[in-house]
């Protein structure tokens, strides 16, 4: 049989099976790099959202400076929508529904919250913007999102909120919606 | 050329197969394996066929009946595992133990002690899923895609189910790997890779996927374990995670898995409608092409899973395009299909009926997939009944009618015997009639806006619904005859010649082999003119 004929079934029997080991330790390799990949999806979903806006990456961005100049020709609705999704755990709302602002300038709100529970907890905010092409304009210099909020037992407060919205905000957005998602993190921070 | 002991795979080689238990506990015959897989499917396919029995009669009539609604998210849940898992991909992998050592005259599977332990692992991985039915809580009832949050928040089920999906998913790879190794080292001389029967190619293809794919599920549902038990935030919005992105992981193995249950489908007809069109294949070389183009495109299509949750635009027209050219090779395939049957001298025995069937029926099922792949559409038919309706006429007529057409195409060739053709006819008539009775409705249910996954729903739905509970107790009783021509089969009945399909004169290296093929077959690799 030619050498360069590449169909083992011409081989020993050894060289056949060290042809099947050596292309089964490579699929293995393959299996094990599947599992890999599947594993980086998780940093790559980030990168992922970073570039297209999905999943409010942008959202949850670190707090920045004010800086931009007022657009003092300009009204847009910000929305503000509390949802306290550890259900019975916290009284959890706005304390305005909505204002209307001008891009560029630095506006204080707030969201109350109360612990409802029988003993101290902790929560945490997750924020969200729609539509999602607003939340890189929709800027934090602080929020009670940036930290897990303590309370005791029965306490109740109002957590600061200060945002700026980037006079850049394209055109046809006249209405931005800011919604919290308030969960009761304190089995797993107590850990 | 002839190297009559060099070539066996295996040391302790014996003519004649064990007897009682022991012959299928420590099997490594590639036949005798390949028969348990696919008397397992079976079984799982009355299994999960049952759960759609409860889940159709259920929906006879508006209103609660039978189930109440937490098992009737179970039945759901389990049937969609069950006939994924359970039934096609094991017969697949069943029908690839058969056939592709005949095909590509190899004497066995490259690695039978393997082989022996990925089917082995399925009854124990099915006992595992079956068994959350017991455990407080019930089974799972979140849908077999298991997303986050809901599914963390079930009872018992939750780690049985994660680790059933870890045991399902080492046996596929390990099916997979034997399938590559097989094809790529065993082949008989002269078997070059493009003489390969398409059987085997879109199995090879296949087995690709699978073990790209399936590692990256156990991925996911590992985090699952990992979010419920300790603590992590993979899909924990609390704690910075995002339950969208399984979402994400999912699908990315989720499209690919649908390609996993219907390219071995599309090598089975590209077998089975030359022969009883008596022409060669039409553009055997473009369908090998076209497979592999559908195989590469089905990694980057998983965002049609998911339009409604939230993505730009441009991502959107992405997955919508991409989505829609899967289309092109898929139809060089169907025309192909066609232009095979064009001016042949048809004849139209059980598998030549079931391969005609597919052929329409799945043409049906890919026409409201590309329906469903427009994003404006898709906003109104997602998670719609016209959603249950697509995928099940690409499963249950396309995947299983295949499967149907492999076993009545081949089955006098495993056994030695011709079955009841009558009967299998018969069952085919049934279930081709009853088959479009249970989902063609479900279109129409889906385009007025019945959702999926419900127990009870509005009136104006009543009628459809009746309709296709009917279709599926039709289908599913017309089953039980396809259980009794495989068992009459195996018992006896009329010798089958060596070519089985007489004057159809099939093609390709299973047919020079005795019906049934000696226990040992190609222990001297065949001439290959």
């Amino acid at each position: 049989m030619d050498a360069p004929d590449p169909n083992p079934a011409g081989l020993t029997r050894d060289q056949q099976r060290r042809a099947n080991r050596s292309l089964t330790s490579r699929l293995l390799i393959m299996t094990l790099a599947s599992f890999a990949f599947g594993w980086a999806l998780v940093p790559l979903y980030d990168v992922f959202c970073k570039l297209t806006g999905v999943g409010n990456a942008e959202a949850r961005a670190a707090p920045v400076e004010a800086h931009e100049a007022v657009d003092a020709a300009r009204l847009i609705t910000i929305e503000f929508v509390a949802n306290p999704a550890s259900v019975g755990s916290y009284e959890f709302h706005p304390r305005l529904a909505s204002m209307r602002i001008h891009p560029g300038k630095l506006y204080d709100a707030g969201f109350y919250a109360r612990n409802l529970t029988s003993g101290a907890s902790v929560a945490q905010a997750v924020p969200s913007i729609s539509p999602h092409e607003a939340a890189q304009y929709f800027h934090k210099t602080e929020c009670f999102c940036y930290s897990q909020q303590k309370f005791q037992q029965g306490e109740g407060r109002d957590m600061p909120l200060r945002f700026i919205v980037d006079p850049k905000l394209p055109g046809n957005i006249d209405k931005v919606t800011l919604a919290y998602s308030f969960y009761d993190i304190t089995e797993s921070s107590s850990r | 050329m002839a190297q009559a002991t060099d070539t066996l795979p295996h040391d302790d080689h014996h003519d004649q197969p064990d007897t009682g238990i022991k012959r299928w506990l420590f099997a490594t015959n590639h036949k005798d394996i390949g028969t348990m897989y696919l008397v397992f499917s079976l079984i799982m396919f009355f299994v999960g066929g049952a759960m759609a029995m409860v889940i159709r009669a259920e929906l006879f009539k508006p209103g609660l009946q039978l189930v109440d609604p937490m098992f009737f998210n179970q039945m759901t849940t389990l049937h969609a595992l069950v006939m994924i898992f359970g039934a096609v991909m094991p017969a697949f992998v069943g029908l690839a133990n058969w056939m592709i050592p005949l095909q590509i005259g190899a004497p066995d599977m490259a690695l039978p002690r393997m082989n022996n332990f990925s089917f082995w692992i399925l009854p124990f991985a099915f006992t595992l899923l079956l068994s959350t039915l017991l455990v407080p809580g019930g089974a799972p009832a979140g849908g077999w895609t298991l997303y986050p949050p809901l599914v963390l928040q079930g009872g018992d089920y939750f780690p049985m189910v994660i680790f059933a999906i870890h045991l399902m998913g080492i046996s596929s790879i390990m099916g997979a790997i034997n399938v590559i190794v097989t094809i790529m080292n065993m082949r008989a001389p002269g078997m070059d890779l493009l003489r390969m029967p398409l059987f085997c190619w879109s199995w090879l293809i296949t087995a690709y996927l699978l073990i790209a794919v399936m590692p990256v599920l156990a991925g996911a549902v590992t985090m699952l374990l990992t979010d419920h038990f300790f603590k992590t935030s993979f899909f924990n919005a609390a704690g910075g995670g995002d339950p969208v992105m399984f979402e994400h992981i999912f699908w990315f193995f989720g499209h690919p898995e649908v390609y996993i249950m219907i390219l071995p489908a599309f090598g089975i007809i590209s077998e089975i409608l030359p022969t009883f069109s008596r022409k060669p294949l039409f553009g055997a070389v473009s369908m090998v092409y076209a497979t592999a183009s559908i195989a590469f495109l089905s990694f980057i299509v998983w965002g049609h899973h998911m339009f409604v949750d939230g993505m730009p635009l441009a991502a959107q027209m992405f997955f919508m395009m991409s989505t829609m050219l899967i289309a092109v090779p898929t139809g060089v395939k169907v025309f192909n299909w066609t232009a095979t049957m064009w001016r042949g001298s048809l004849s139209f025995e059980p598998p030549m009926l079931f391969a005609i069937a597919f052929l329409f029926m799945f043409s049906i099922g890919g026409f409201s997939g590309v329906m469903l792949a427009l994003v404006p559409a898709d906003f109104q038919y997602q998670n719609t009944y016209f959603v249950v309706a697509h995928f099940h006429y690409v499963l249950v007529p396309g995947a299983i009618f295949a499967i149907m057409a492999a076993v009545y195409y081949w089955l006098p060739k495993w056994t030695g015997h011709m079955y009841n053709l009558t009967l299998a006819k018969t069952h085919f008539w049934l279930s081709t009639i009853f088959v479009n009775v249970l989902f063609f409705p479900q279109h129409f249910l889906g385009l007025a806006g019945m959702p999926r996954r419900v127990p009870d729903y509005a009136v104006q739905f009543s009628d459809w619904n009746m309709v296709s509970s009917i279709g599926a107790f039709g289908f599913g009783l017309s089953q039980v005859l396809f259980a009794i021509v495989v068992i009459q089969c195996i018992r006896g009945g009329q010798k089958a010649s060596s070519v089985v399909w007489g004057d159809a004169l099939p093609t390709g290296l299973e047919w020079t082999l005795s019906s049934p093929p000696p226990y040992h077959s190609f222990i001297t690799a065949p001439e290959i003119k």
